[in-house]
């Protein structure tokens, strides 16, 4: 028999139909909407009088564009009150009603980020293919399956035929060998790879991660990293299935139970890529090099290890990488050669799909316990990225942390990850931000985003500037 | 899906690598449920000089000159000359849809971002990668020329410049297809219904967890 990656074998167990051009339709097992990428998408299905395929394939939750403020999510929608968000989110709201698709409306118990809610509540299964009209979709990717983001049409092309048009893309694997150092962690991680591969280095392949780095994560670690793959250009990223993958799924709200989960659990075992299997592509990268990361620029490929400095303009190759770096510099309000712990923060934000899982708050958590937010910190926002991890998270208590340190505890929702409702940087603020881009103006227009991990951004917070957060964890400092 | 064979266009610079749909379309314009009208507000941020919002009368808002797309010797552009990357970072076809509804048939550059790409063809935007020598020269040509223009030709793939030099490119074939006879690619996909619900039932027989858990 032929060796084959995982990808190859999601690939392969999902062909429908094989076209002579080399593009392929691929059944579509998981479809996830949310307010902001379905509205024209229904529409497209009401103009053209088509129905979905499947209903019990689709599910729904609001994330992107609600308040994260507790009295006016109490409000309800009617009490949004940016009215053009109140309309969207009443759309989706109604478009679910209307076409019968599962949805966790705002404040009900499961709502959450969609790359935080599909996992927790087992609705994302391993040997599945996952799509979101949503760039972040690989998240789901740490469970064994194929997941990525599409755009509306294809949102509308899944709702009326289960299936999507694509072609097969290349594999790469990104092997971290060895332990993560001493509050390293998965964030550090992907950070390093993409500053490594860089932001077009991932484009046309689906990305493995594989060796004992990934292998000793837990499965939120996982998600983090696979969330990330876009940002390195690819919009696949995945792992194979092991004991944690499956221990991960028992008993979520979804998963499946008795002899349907021992059925599940023999063929998710099969989930891996075989030994010999034939990459087009290989990274590696000792897991003793990589330190907590920090990215200092306009793209998350500007990235660097927090003990470093800016990189000079002289020592770039070529003039248009001269110029890129001059602009993001501008951009950012820094100087070539400067150190990155002498970056001054403004505002801090803990959450997004990338980090807002229970182990990312406790990671803040722990940091932020028996400390304050420093003074020249405006606000510190911890959002937690669903309903159930708000829930857990108030029941270890974590939430006092938060408050005590004069952080604000929010409801779970996309919040400062883009800035579409109030949570926002103002111009030329620097944020400390657990989420995944740094693009001008992605937190707010003229806001500068630093890339890090959730225990580098509680330690800013404390701080009052960039830190290495080891200098916190041993006391130093 | 409207059609595209061949378009002829004043082409406009969008002289920076890793334009992301962020800076297309900057997501306080993403709350509309509707598919049109984000031209105005396509590369809202760099374009005009205060902060734009949803649904708001653009024609008197300040323009920033700074920005190539608003010297008058780009006026009317429709085909847009960008640099590596172009179209990375969120998955929103409202990006698309701003470039489409601005004006833009055509987007040539040395490579685009996976999401982006395949979202233009489902807008009948064509994306045309070049090398990166060949986008240069065009910058430069570009530059130099004022009313520089270009023909794109899908069905001989190839960008032709007005002294007739040829740039050939490529498109895989399903995708030039539909844009070229302007195909409903859902109505295509439901030619080959008796497939999926073939794959169907295999596939319930041998995975029935993932089938009828969620109603
Ligand atoms: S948290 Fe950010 S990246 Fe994640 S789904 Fe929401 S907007 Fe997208």
């Amino acid at each position: 028999m032929v060796s084959k990656t995982l990808y190859d074998k999601l690939w392969d167990s999902h062909l429908v139909v094989e076209r002579d051009d080399g593009s392929a339709l691929l059944y579509i097992d998981r479809h996830i909407l949310h307010e902001v990428t379905s509205p024209q998408a229904f529409e497209g299905l009401r103009v053209s009088g088509r129905k979905p395929w499947r209903l019990d394939t689709n599910i729904a939750t609001p994330d992107h564009n609600i308040s994260t403020d507790r009295a006016e999510r109490e409000a309800g929608v009617q009490g949004i009150s940016d009215q053009i968000s109140r309309i969207q989110v009443q759309t989706l709201d109604d478009n679910c009603d209307l076409f019968g698709i599962k949805e966790f409306k705002m404040n009900e118990m499961g709502q959450g980020i969609v790359h935080v809610m599909g996992p927790e509540l087992g609705v994302t299964m391993p040997g599945m293919t996952v799509v979101c009209g949503d760039s972040h979709t690989a998240t789901h990717g740490a469970l064994g399956c194929l997941a990525h983001g599409i755009g509306t049409s294809e949102v509308e092309h899944v709702l009326a035929t289960q299936c999507l048009v694509a072609t097969k893309m290349k594999n790469l694997r990104v092997t971290v060998d060895g332990e993560l150092g001493f509050g390293v962690t998965p964030k550090d991680v992907v950070l390093a790879i993409i500053g490594k591969i860089g932001t077009a280095g991932g484009s046309g392949y689906a990305i493995e991660f594989a060796g004992s780095a990934f292998a000793s994560m837990s499965i939120e670690g996982r998600m983090t990293v696979c969330n990330m793959a876009i940002e390195a250009g690819s919009r696949v990223g995945l792992m194979g299935v092991d004991d944690k993958t499956i221990d991960y799924i028992k008993g979520r709200q979804f998963a499946p139970k008795a002899a349907l989960w021992e059925q599940a659990k023999a063929y998710w075992k099969t989930l891996v890529s075989d030994s010999d299997a034939p990459f087009d592509s290989e990274v590696r990268i000792h897991a003793d090099t990589i330190a907590p990361q920090v990215s200092w620029g306009t793209s998350p490929e500007m990235v660097s290890p927090v003990s470093e400095n800016i990189p000079l303009i002289s020592n770039q190759t070529t003039s248009e990488q001269k110029q890129t770096l001059r602009r993001a510099l501008d951009y950012m309000g820094l100087h070539e050669g400067q150190s990155i712990s002498s970056i001054l923060i403004d505002r801090v934000f803990i959450g997004s799909c990338t980090n807002s899982r229970i182990e990312d708050m406790r990671a803040a958590a722990a940091i932020a316990k028996g400390r304050k937010k420093a003074e020249s910190v405006k606000q510190v926002l911890v959002v937690p990225g669903s309903q159930m991890v708000k829930s857990q998270a108030e029941a270890e208590g974590l939430h006092e942390v938060f408050l005590n340190a004069g952080m604000e505890w929010r409801e779970p929702g996309c919040s400062m990850c883009l800035a579409m409702n109030s949570d926002k940087l103002g111009a030329g603020e620097h944020c400390a931000s657990t989420s995944n881009r740094n693009f001008e103006g992605r937190q707010g227009i003229g806001g500068r985003t630093h890339l890090m991990s959730p225990a580098m951004a509680a330690a800013a917070a404390v701080s009052g500037h960039i830190i290495d957060v080891r200098e916190l964890l041993s006391g130093v400092g | 899906m409207r059609a595209f064979t061949k378009h002829r266009g004043l082409v406009g610079p969008m002289d920076r690598v890793n334009v992301d749909t962020d800076m297309i379309i900057p997501k306080q314009f993403l709350k509309s449920i509707k598919r049109s009208g984000f031209g105005v507000n396509l590369f809202d941020e760099l374009r005009y000089l205060d902060e734009g919002e949803p649904g708001q009368d653009c024609s008197n808002r300040p323009l920033n000159m700074n920005f190539a797309l608003n010297q008058p010797r780009y006026a009317g552009a429709s085909i847009l000359l960008a640099r590596k990357n172009f179209g990375c970072g969120s998955s929103r076809e409202h990006a698309p849809w701003a470039l489409d509804d601005f004006g833009f048939r055509v987007i040539i550059a040395p490579s685009f971002a996976d999401i982006f790409y395949n979202n233009c063809f489902k807008n009948g935007l064509l994306p045309v990668i070049l090398t990166e020598d060949e986008v240069e020269f065009l910058f430069k040509e570009l530059y130099e020329t004022n009313g520089f223009s270009l023909s794109v030709d899908l069905l001989q793939s190839e960008v032709v410049m007005e002294s007739e030099q040829k740039f050939n490119f490529h498109i895989d074939e399903f995708s030039r297809d539909c844009l070229i006879k302007g195909l409903d690619e859902i109505g295509l996909t439901l030619q080959n219904s008796g497939e999926i619900k073939r794959y169907e039932l295999k596939r319930a027989s041998m995975h029935p967890w993932i089938f009828g858990e969620i109603e």
